[in-house]
């Protein structure tokens, strides 16, 4: 086997962990933004996204992509008003204090893991793709013919996993669109830029709160969604993502989405390589050390503006 | 000085009832006391950094796991005898923290939290990385026959008890010690009020890591000593659940009292064994407990206590 094989097959997972990822953080970054609130709840709103994918495509039945259609629409709407729910009976009772937000969410993770196991089970299970077409890797070399195309490896991919890159991009792009264009964007910004002065104006902060953390988490869902066919459904997978995120948005800068999902494709490619040629534990030590070591040294962020 | 005779007679009061436990309640029971007691320590120490300091770390398994392997190791690779191992083992999570704390307190509240975790969870990694030594996630058993100091066999049920009644006697005191003293009062200060503390010409800085490195290490000498009691290190104990529990722990029994870490881990021990009677997932007794905590009773038992009339409660 060659190294350059090898290479174009771990950039390609990269690529999807970096899809992913860049959906969760995405939520996790507007969260942060605009409520100023670090959920470490935030893996588990994206297991229960998986979860609620698992349940939607068995109630449907049928052909796989009309279950998938449906999870697609059902799980993040189910995941946002899960998450709106918990700010209202928990963060917003405690004013949206930092440190207690925190406290809390690391409650609400356990509530949400439990609960899901008790009801769930302990089983990982598999969610059908809606299509999913072998695609094998081509290799462009000088044979008998001179230059052509050959198939030497029996490395392949899927027309899913490139599906799902393509569909987490369009997302973000919707989520950026959404926020810069809509009047819910507007409003949501313009809580961000000053609380007290959006209550002057009538805004009401308290409902825009409730579903901005229902928007965070449902973009984690929506991923979840389009991992699960790849990954499977199991009450523990939200850590993965959690960790993952937290060190996109903390190298991106804490808050800003552009930075996000520049550090969402470094870190997701460089987790992708790292983990084919070395190990998956090497690669997350590395990663977690890095965020450390940004935040001590360069707590705006890899790509963040430095505060006056 | 009535305040501080109250006082003493509670932590005496406390020691005394600890140790006639041993006699009164079932061997069951004292199998459970002597890990709350072990467990305990830790949550002193964790105490004195978020009780007393106000500085709420993610990571402090790192520091408990520090001194695990720190004495399972040196025991199990180099053939060290236990007590120098154990020595090993507080030394050991003395540098760690010492490290740890140098960088984590260049960040402040919330980054705070994150590079604690952060380092934990590279701490955590590492282990699994090194399974070949630390066998990972499973663990390793150290030897009953090596669990001896002085000729006592620790592993006895007897013996047991009292050591880990010994450890926690130890930290316990040193602690309620240490708060009453000018250095354990200027950390309440800066706890209250970090920038009238720096205006009054104390050296924050110092004082904060100091107090990391005191912390790290007493949960440090925990993670030591439950490896040589019960004779077991593994990777769970540096994940990130067993950050989470001293915080559930000191939170529970009431932070930046002296007695609120043993009250709280006791609870919290009964509860969740209660808990696991009845289903597997038994942690979801921690998730509500905590939310439930943070929005009721942020102060804790024991800060409740405090503010339903007992006024001197240390």
């Amino acid at each position: 086997m060659d190294f350059g094989p090898h290479l174009f097959l771990a950039t390609l997972e990269g690529a999807i962990t970096a899809a992913v990822i860049s959906l969760t953080a995405a939520g996790l970054s507007i969260v942060f933004g605009i409520m100023r609130v670090v959920n470490v709840a935030h893996g588990e709103f994206f297991m229960l996204g998986a979860v609620g994918a698992w349940w939607v495509t068995t109630a449907v039945g049928g052909h796989p992509a009309f279950g998938f259609a449906a999870a697609l629409i059902a799980a993040p709407l189910f995941v946002g008003a899960i998450a709106a729910l918990a700010d209202r009976l928990v963060l917003f009772r405690l004013g949206y204090d930092p440190e207690r937000t925190i406290v809390a969410t690391i409650g609400i993770l356990y509530v949400i893991q439990q609960v899901t196991l008790m009801t769930f089970g302990p089983d990982a299970r598999p969610v059908e793709p809606p299509f999913n077409k072998r695609i094998p890797i081509p290799w462009l070399g000088i044979g008998e013919n001179g230059l052509e195309l050959t198939w030497p490896w029996g490395l392949a991919t899927t027309t899913y996993k490139l599906a799902v890159i393509v569909a987490a991009a369009v997302i973000l792009f919707g989520v950026w669109q959404f926020l810069s264009r809509t009047r819910f964007g507007l409003l949501m910004r313009a809580t961000q830029l000053d609380r007290e002065m959006a209550t002057a104006f009538g805004i009401p902060v308290r409902k825009i709160y409730a579903r901005v953390f229902g928007f965070g988490a449902a973009i984690a869902a929506l991923g979840a969604v389009l991992i699960v066919p790849v990954q499977q459904a199991h009450y523990l997978m939200g850590t993965d993502p959690l960790l993952l995120s937290f060190i996109v948005v903390i190298i991106g800068g804490l808050g800003s989405l552009p930075g996000t999902i520049v550090a969402a494709v470094l870190i997701g490619m460089s987790d992708g390589i790292i983990s084919v040629f070395f190990s998956p534990t090497l690669a997350k030590i590395l990663a977690t050390l890095l965020v450390a070591f940004v935040l001590v040294f360069r707590p705006q962020g890899l790509f963040g503006k430095a505060q006056a | 000085m009535t305040g501080n005779l109250k006082e003493n007679s509670l932590h005496v009061g406390v020691l005394v009832i600890l140790a006639a436990l041993f006699f009164v309640v079932s061997d069951y029971h004292d199998g459970n006391l002597a890990r709350i007691m072990v467990l305990a320590v830790y949550a002193v120490g964790y105490n004195l950094l978020f009780g007393y300091s106000g500085l709420l770390s993610l990571g402090h398994a790192l520091f408990f796991a520090a001194g695990m392997y720190g004495l399972g190791l040196s025991m199990n690779l180099l053939g060290f005898a236990a007590l120098p191992a154990l020595l090993v083992g507080i030394v050991f999570s003395a540098g760690v923290s010492a490290i740890v704390g140098f960088l984590a307190l260049r960040t402040s509240g919330v980054a705070f939290m994150i590079v604690t975790l952060m380092f934990a969870q590279a701490g955590f990694l590492t282990a699994l990385h090194f399974g070949e030594y630390t066998r990972g996630d499973e663990g390793f058993v150290i030897q009953q026959a090596s669990r001896m100091i002085a000729g006592i066999d620790l592993s006895a049920h007897a013996n047991r008890y009292f050591a880990a009644f010994g450890f926690f006697a130890l930290s316990y005191v040193a602690v309620a010690i240490l708060v009453r003293s000018p250095f354990g009062r200027c950390l309440v200060a800066i706890r209250e009020n970090e920038e009238r503390a720096r205006m009054l010409g104390y050296d924050v800085w110092m004082h904060k890591y100091l107090a990391v490195i005191a912390s790290g290490t007493i949960s440090g000498l925990s993670g030591a000593a439950y490896a040589l009691l019960f004779g077991y290190a593994g990777a769970t104990f540096a994940s990130v659940q067993y950050s989470i529990l001293p915080l559930l722990w000191v939170l529970l029994g009431g932070a930046g009292t002296t007695i609120g870490p043993l009250i709280g881990t006791a609870f919290a021990f009964y509860l969740i064994d209660l808990a696991s009677e009845i289903t597997t997932a038994h942690l979801l007794v921690v998730g509500l407990t905590i939310v439930l905590l943070t929005l009721f009773a942020p102060q804790g038992i024991s800060g409740e206590l405090r503010r339903r009339g007992l006024k001197w409660l240390p």
